[in-house]
């Protein structure tokens, strides 16, 4: 009984976590265009998703600039973590600090903030303001994922191939980033999926002109979001669990193995 | 190709740091000695502090300054009264403000504290409800607990817009659960557009950041503690008093902190499910910036709204000193 009753517990919560995706998912295959009332079932939006030249130029622009600014975030994190890991205390400290101001800042001020250089220094915001404003959220939670596997590393290791006579980049990549890899690997994906997610910060650091998928959703929220954007983000959500399966099923495989 | 519409100066500045930076960079890698590790952090010091540290002092030097540049407290004023800048300048016209009966605007103010009043009451409500659910999953004998985690996961991966217009299309007047009241023969309820909507859509938006870092706390529990006090004596619920909530604090610490600070800026979700009637102090710095263009009192509200995280955080830290909460990722 007290079992059952905690089972059910969990049920309701995630059913309340799950509603608004469900009804998403039915509406787009909605006939009608009305938010409420079902006229039967269609593929008109899934159809019309592809010439819908707003949402695919949007579409365009979220991925490229999740994919860039994943990019270089975590050459940039990756880098950076294995400098402060091999620094002092002093600076060391120094630098964590750097890296939790913009985690702590809540994501309106950090997007007024850069708006605010691009004003004052007067580049126009669009689509390189948007890349540069990704990268710099994107980087500290690349730093915080690789950071831990460099701690749990062989302090000696890198010191030992450059005695053998190893260039420091060829030790950085023969002997330190095998090591962190699955730490990078984490911090890549997780700069993909912040920077495809955000609003807030795009918001600010961009124009009318060039919008990604939030920015597009929130501009057509107040006259109605059309049936289409709910096509693709049920597309969107469904390329996601794939993927997710497909990764799952692979670390089993791995698991088994050995 | 792709307009860069960045002026030029910009651009030759950009390429000179960069070419400067690459030949150091090889110049460095080159050597086999003497070459430290830590240098490997240097373009991201220059990039956060071009991107991060220079932003913020521009916040504090917009808040300081009227938009001639001059040094000023006015920004700060008027957000105590809002109606300072009328009164300013009627007093400047010949009148008198009092006479007339302005008083000191309260909307600045009242703003900030009816945000801080909706995140307190979001932060509780994810508690009540996360806190439950993160204690049965994270549960020894329950199998299912780490793909129930996932599952917590999925629902962050649609896009937070569109979640919270789905909610708009359940609430509405005709909306889905609107239209099954009246087939059951009930009558319509106004569901959107109060408080109990927006706070409905915040605690749905943030309930997942509650739940995982109490999650990772209570199950790196040692689960040897629990059984020695159920071996002493101690109930089930003297056991959860006393040894697992005691342990899951750090955890429950996090989770308070990921979900105000949000909470408290968020400016989406009251515009949509408030309908404008609930404005809290994320719209009102947005506002501030974009509708009324007025770039030094959104600095100034912006600054007041970083050093309320900053102080905020600071207490937090002091309940959790070693900062260990188990953080999201």
């Amino acid at each position: 009984m007290r079992k059952f009753l905690k089972r059910f517990y969990l049920a309701i919560v995630l059913f309340f976590l799950y509603v608004p995706i469900a009804v998403l998912i039915i509406l787009s295959f909605n006939a009608g265009k009305s938010r409420a009332k079902w006229e039967g079932f269609s593929l008109t939006w899934y159809a019309q998703l592809f010439s819908d030249k707003a949402i695919m130029n949007a579409l365009y622009v979220t991925i490229t600039i999740a994919v860039l600014a994943a990019i270089f975030a975590t050459i940039l994190g990756t880098l950076a973590a294995i400098g402060i890991h091999a620094m002092k205390k002093r600076p060391q400290a120094l630098m964590m600090t750097l890296t939790n101001i913009p985690m702590t800042m809540p994501d309106i001020v950090t997007g007024v903030s850069l708006m605010l250089l691009f004003l004052f220094t007067k580049v126009e915001r669009g689509y390189v303001t948007m890349l540069l404003a990704h990268i710099t959220f994107d980087t500290p939670y690349v730093i915080l994922s690789v950071m831990p596997k460099l701690k749990q590393m062989n302090k000696h290791s890198y010191e030992a191939a450059l005695d053998l006579g190893a260039t420091p980049i060829y030790a950085l990549f023969h002997v330190i980033l095998p090591e962190i890899m699955p730490g990078v690997i984490t911090g890549a994906m997780l700069a993909f999926t912040l920077s495809l997610d955000d609003f807030t910060i795009s918001y600010f650091t961009t124009s009318p002109l060039v919008q990604n998928l939030s920015t597009l959703i929130y501009s057509q929220a107040r006259k109605g979001i059309k049936p289409t954007m709910n096509a693709l983000s049920a597309l969107m959500f469904v390329a996601l669990l794939i993927l997710l399966l497909i990764v799952n099923r692979r670390s089993n495989k791995a698991v088994d193995k050995n | 190709m792709m307009d860069l519409h960045l002026p030029a100066w910009a651009i030759w500045v950009m390429l000179a740091g960069l070419a400067v930076f690459i030949v150091m960079f090889i110049i460095i890698l080159r050597r086999n000695h003497g070459v430290k590790r830590s240098m490997f952090s240097t373009p991201y010091a220059l990039w956060m502090i071009i991107f991060t540290i220079i932003p913020c002092l521009l916040v504090a030097y917009y808040a300081f300054t009227d938009a001639n540049g001059k040094f000023t407290l006015d920004n700060f004023i008027s957000f105590w009264d809002s109606n300072h800048e009328m009164n300013k300048e009627l007093a400047n016209l010949g009148f008198d403000p009092a006479a007339m009966g302005f008083t000191r605007g309260m909307v600045n103010i009242s703003t900030l504290v009816y945000s801080l009043w909706m995140a307190f009451l979001c932060t509780v409500i994810c508690l009540l409800i996360g806190y439950p659910a993160a204690l049965f999953m994270a549960e020894r004998d329950f199998k299912l607990g780490a793909t129930l985690v996932t599952l917590f996961i999925i629902p962050m991966w649609m896009n937070f817009l569109l979640r919270t217009i789905a909610w708009m299309s359940l609430l509405e007047d005709n909306g889905l659960i609107n239209t099954l009241l009246v087939s059951l023969g009930f009558s319509r309820v106004q569901l959107m557009y109060n408080n109990s909507a927006v706070l409905l859509g915040m605690v749905y938006n943030f309930l997942p950041f509650m739940v995982f870092p109490i999650y990772n706390s209570i199950s790196k529990q040692d689960y040897r503690l629990t059984e020695a006090a159920m071996d002493l004596g101690a109930g089930r619920m003297l056991t959860f008093i006393r040894v697992t909530f005691p342990l899951s604090l750090p955890g429950v610490v996090s989770g308070i902190t990921m979900v105000f600070m949000p909470a408290v800026t968020t400016f989406f979700i009251p515009r949509m499910l408030g309908g404008g009637n609930t404005e809290m102090f994320g719209d009102l710095i947005e506002r501030t910036f974009l509708t009324a263009n007025n770039w030094n009192l959104g600095s100034a509200l912006s600054l007041i709204m970083m050093v309320l995280i900053l102080l905020s955080l600071g207490l937090l830290r002091k309940v959790d000193p070693e900062g260990e909460g188990g953080s999201m990722i």
